[in-house]
């Protein structure tokens, strides 16, 4: 019989933080850009700069290790990290390792079976990003764009925990809401504000040695956490029944190959020969300090869910699919509070935003309209000023281009006709010119109104209140 | 008036009291420089079309009252290893043969504040390592008192400069005696002040948590005044300190009564020059004729200073060297098309052997398996170090001994044996590896002539006590000269 | 005492540092380490167990910025001493 194996699993999870600016200068850490557009000689390594911590980043940096029941270190130094390669400017990037901000944490994470598991936070720890290198084929070399470099991280490294590709998703979703809901990132794995390293290995089922792991990295999605994850798993067992050793070493996964290959160069001797760093004072946390972050912590989703239920009467399924984003969270809140009616609100979100979030394959914490567009849209049907599927219209455009649905409206003339006397006269000349179907309808044909419905509002434009249409046609017929 | 006899306190007055021009000022240095300057060779770079236009600027700076400061009008020079916007600067070094900073260090601006004109950049051993100034890709630099012998290093060009009069002052910077050591060989006045006391934004690291920038000049006045003029609490700089005791000048005070001096007998022993010896006990002598009380005390754990120097300043340099690669400023080597070639090649063809040493140790000592025994062992005796000297400093004002166990060495003696070479380091070391303020005057020549250079080593935050103790004894000993003007 | 520097340290030591040590400049870097870590050696003479290593002098802590941004387009500065640029960036031998 066939040995059964476990998969053991820890994650290093790589945030970028939501500062203005970067870790170490005052370079702004807006996404894109022309390259080098973002850059000082801090952050591109010139000879004779320094660096100098960014308060913001560091309290980041606390808030999440509070919020995942971390130990925050009390007297915390960055350290030099040292290896050679083109998007490291210094080549070296600060970073910690001998005592990183946070310890000992875990997040708790829902199970498939529908129990509790915890999952160990090994440490979280500050350290810049690197600069992005673009191939050029056409001079065969590679550009260095230093826009990236110095955009604060966290890593966060996980106990060996997880045992499956579920719980790992279910961990990265945990952290991603916590620090979404901190405003401590948008985490967003497509863009790369949240990237996921994956250590594995594989072991018999009740060996108590864990078995020699690899790191996978490149993952830039869930579905391709989850297909590495198999993959890696699958390659491991083979080595193993084929009577072969696992290889500690650090793997590049191709998703669209589905497999994950060796990332080995005898130039790279992964010895960081890390050491403090001088030119950074080391960082001292007070209680008082620790107090005031603490105090600063918002409402996390498991408190919100309870007080949407008592609060605004909205379906339970809502509820889980608004708070799964802190940005729909807030647009749901915000636009509330403006229009006073949670129920149209979570209308709006649930159906036609998720819609086009899925059309548009978009995250929702790159929604664009505001609260206050939406809470008028929502006065603007709700007045009849315009019928439902104006309002969707409206809606979409609004979705892509936040425009002032009021402002829209009336430039547009979308109004809903409310002239009795035109839309009358309107339905007077269809039905005189539709003998057919007011026949068919006198013969019991209920369907033959519709097709009169849609003549009048074709020949309105779409700007006409169906249920006056109805009305009038009921009594002309 | 001869203009280069002058201190450069002494020639502002001049200027701003109308008596002499700026452009005079400066015009009288380049004669110099083109007299000497192709012996001794203090510089790696000199502007003069550029710094005839700051004269230009400063005289209308000082006429219409915008520079009113001790320094306004002084043509001075720069250690190659301060940025100087649109400057090159080159740390003596291949690697960046080429390199044109985009922006000043935080010292340079605040002496450009004070309206000097700076004459260029002067020559140093390759990123301040070495002794001797011979380390240079440059070559070498030549000790103005006698051009068989070295300079001192590492700041060999600013002190050198200074002796020979080819500007009236020059920063340098001290790594572990890199400002002191060379004014001793050339018997100028040099200052280490507390680590953090000179910003650091600007000066290309070799030892971070070592580095310190410093005067180098004719007298103690001219120290205190410099001292004062660049020395800030810098935001650019995490370990830039703020001090509100920063009017050094207060303490030119020609007085050391009750003043308390220790001499460690470890910097008497076993090789230490006679003649220098003799000349920096007699220098201690004068002080306690002066009023001040002097006594013998042991500081044993000094000869470990130089181990312990010696790993961490290599430790930091390999990692903060790592930057000179080929990839974004300085020298790339040619058709190396594969990047780890290029790395290789362009660091083994850019940078001398010293350097290449130090890097290589410093590798070394933090790579896996050796981090704990080398570079962790180096920052606990650091401590204990610094702890000796904490000590010391509850009993002493200031701490009195020689700068070098001897004279400058003659050329082309040293290189050959580094350690022999790094032993020299001894009497200075320390200071930086604990932090300390210190200042080197000469306090004699030996039978060759070159000159003997005095020590005095205060606490952390105490450059007063040292510039008045120096002052006290200065004014004792009477004008030094130089080889151009001769003390009479 | 008597550190010996063997061939394979000296190449891994290379590879760290990204130094290439021709023929006789491989010799002299074995001599030299040899003799500077027999030097450094004399450390272990000090007992230092109880000794909490120093790496920053003075206690000084919580130096930092604001978050606010203060830096403009530099991109000109950043690549004016370039060895080699194309499009606004550094060009290096291809890493992929």
């Amino acid at each position: 019989m066939a040995k059964e194996y476990e998969t053991v699993i820890g994650l290093e999870v790589h945030v970028e933080l939501a500062s203005k600016t970067k870790i170490f200068c005052g370079c702004s850490t807006e996404f894109g850009g022309a390259p080098n557009t973002h850059t000082c000689p801090v952050c591109t390594g010139m000879p004779g700069s320094l660096p100098v911590l960014n308060k913001q980043v560091l309290e980041y940096a606390i808030a999440v290790g509070l919020a995942t029941n971390c130990d925050i270190t009390r007297y915390c130094k960055f350290d030099r990290k040292n290896y050679f390669y083109p998007d490291n400017p210094q080549n070296y990037q600060i970073s910690q390792l001998y005592l990183p901000i946070c310890r000992n944490g875990y997040v708790e994470v829902e199970t498939q079976d529908g129990g509790k598991k915890k999952v160990g936070i090994h440490e979280i720890h500050m350290e810049e990003d690197a600069g992005k290198l673009i191939h050029d084929e056409w001079e065969d070399c590679s550009l260095v764009d230093y826009n990236r470099s110095g955009v604060p991280l966290i890593e966060i490294v996980s106990e060996p925990d997880m045992r499956s590709a579920e719980e790992v998703i279910a961990y990265l979703e945990k952290l991603r809401l916590i620090i979404q809901y901190l405003g401590a990132s948008d985490c967003k794995l497509n863009e790369g504000s949240m990237r996921a390293d994956v250590n594995l290995s594989v072991r018999e089922v009740g060996a108590k040695e864990f078995g020699t792991r690899t790191e996978m990295k490149n993952l830039n999605s869930f579905k391709a956490i989850a297909h590495a994850i198999e993959g890696e798993k699958n390659r491991q067992i083979d080595i193993l029944e084929d009577g072969g050793k696992v290889v500690q070493e650090t793997r590049r996964w191709d998703d669209t190959k589905e497999y994950s290959y060796a990332m080995r160069s005898k130039e790279d001797a992964q010895d960081y020969r890390y050491f403090p760093d001088p030119d950074l004072t080391p960082i001292m946390v007070s209680e008082e300090w620790l107090a005031e972050i603490k105090a600063k912590e918002p409402e996390f989703r498991t408190a919100k869910m309870e007080r949407y239920k008592e609060e605004y009467g909205i379906p339970e399924y809502d509820i889980e699919i608004i708070t799964n984003s802190k940005r729909m969270a807030d647009l749901f809140e915000e636009t509330t509070a403006l229009c006073k009616q949670p129920k149209k609100v979570s209308n709006w979100l649930m159906v036609e935003t998720q819609r086009l979030l899925k059309e548009q394959s978009m995250d929702p914490e790159d929604i664009r309209f505001t609260p206050e567009n939406l809470a008028k849209l929502i006065g603007l049907a709700d007045s009849k000023a315009i019928n439902s599927s104006v309002a969707k219209e409206v809606f979409e455009v609004m979705f892509n281009e936040n425009i002032d649905p009021e402002k829209y409206v009336e430039e547009k003339g979308l109004k809903t006709v409310n002239d009795e006397g035109a839309l009358r006269s309107t339905i007077e000349q269809i039905v005189k010119d539709n003998p057919k179907s007011v026949e068919d309808y006198h013969n019991g044909k209920e369907k033959a109104i519709g097709f009169l419905v849609g003549q009048t509002m074709k020949a309105m434009k779409g700007k006409a209140d169906p249920a006056m249409i109805n009305q009038i046609l009921k009594e002309l017929l | 008036m001869d203009i280069l006899n002058m201190t450069a306190v002494g020639l502002s007055d001049q200027i701003k009291a109308g008596r002499i021009t700026v452009k005079e000022a400066v015009e009288a240095v380049f004669a110099q420089i083109d007299k000497t300057e192709e012996n001794y060779h203090c510089y790696v770079t000199i502007d003069k079309e550029n710094a005839l236009k700051e004269a230009e600027r400063v005289q209308a700076g000082i006429d219409d009252g915008t520079f009113t400061g001790p320094l306004a009008g002084v043509p001075v020079a720069i250690k190659d290893n301060m940025c100087t916007e649109g400057m090159l600067t080159t740390c003596s070094s291949k690697i960046l043969e080429n390199f044109i900073p985009t922006f000043s260090s935080e010292a340079v601006l605040n002496l450009q504040k004070a309206g000097v004109v700076i004459l260029g950049k002067t020559n140093m051993d390759e990123f301040a390592m070495g002794s001797t100034t011979e380390t240079s890709y440059y070559g070498v630099t030549k000790n103005p008192w006698n051009d068989a012998h070295v300079p001192g290093g590492s700041s060999g060009g600013s002190a050198a400069a200074v002796a020979a009069e080819e500007c009236f002052f020059a920063l340098g910077s001290d790594t572990g005696g890199s400002i002191r050591q060379p004014a001793g060989y050339c018997g100028v006045v040099g200052m280490k002040p507390t680590y953090g006391t000179v910003s650091r934004y600007g000066l290309i690291a070799y030892g971070s948590s070592l580095d310190q920038i410093g005067p180098l000049c004719k007298d103690v006045t001219d120290c205190a005044t410099i001292l004062e003029t660049i020395a800030s609490h810098d935001l650019k700089d995490s370990t830039s300190m703020e001090r509100d005791d920063l009017d050094f000048t207060t303490a030119l005070v020609n007085d050391v009564k009750g003043m308390k001096i220790g001499i460690p007998k470890d910097y008497f022993g076993e090789g230490l020059d006679p003649e220098v010896k003799e000349a920096v006990l007699a220098a201690a002598e004068v002080l306690k004729e002066k009023g001040a009380v002097v006594e013998e005390f042991d500081l044993d754990l000094v000869k470990y200073a130089i181990p312990t120097y010696y790993t961490i300043a290599a430790a930091e340099a390999s990692s903060n060297l790592e930057r000179f690669d080929g990839v974004k400023y300085g020298y790339r080597a040619k058709d190396a098309d594969e990047l780890h070639q290029m790395y290789k090649r362009t660091r083994s063809e850019g940078f001398g052997p010293e350097v290449k040493r130090r890097i290589m140790l410093g590798s070394f000592v933090l790579s896996s398996g050796y981090y704990d025994a080398y570079y962790l062992k180096a920052l606990k005796v650091k401590a204990l170090i610094k702890k000796a000297f904490d000590e010391a400093f509850a009993k002493y004002d200031v701490i009195l001994g020689p700068v070098a166990p001897a004279t400058a060495p003659k050329l082309g003696e040293s290189l050959s044996d580094p350690i022999k070479m790094y032993l020299g380091d001894i009497y200075t070391i320390s200071v930086n590896l604990a932090g300390l303020p210190g200042i080197c005057l000469p306090c004699g020549k030996d039978k060759a002539g070159l000159p003997i250079g005095l020590q005095l080593i205060g606490d952390c935050f105490s450059e007063k006590k040292l510039i008045q103790t120096a002052y006290t004894y200065e004014q004792a000993r009477g004008a030094f000269g130089t080889p151009f003007h001769p003390a009479e | 005492m008597a550190n010996v520097i063997s061939d394979e340290t000296i190449d891994y030591v290379g590879i760290l540092a990204k130094l290439e040590l021709s023929g006789p400049e491989k010799e002299q870097a074995k001599k030299d380490m040899a003799d500077m870590l027999d030097y450094i050696d004399q450390l272990g003479e000090l007992d230092t167990s109880d000794v909490e290593p120093m790496s920053h002098i003075f206690p000084v802590h919580n130096v930092f910025r604001e978050d606010v941004v203060t830096n403009g387009d530099d991109s000109a500065n950043t690549i004016k001493n370039a060895p080699a640029d194309k499009d606004g960036m550094f060009m290096v031998p291809r890493t992929f």
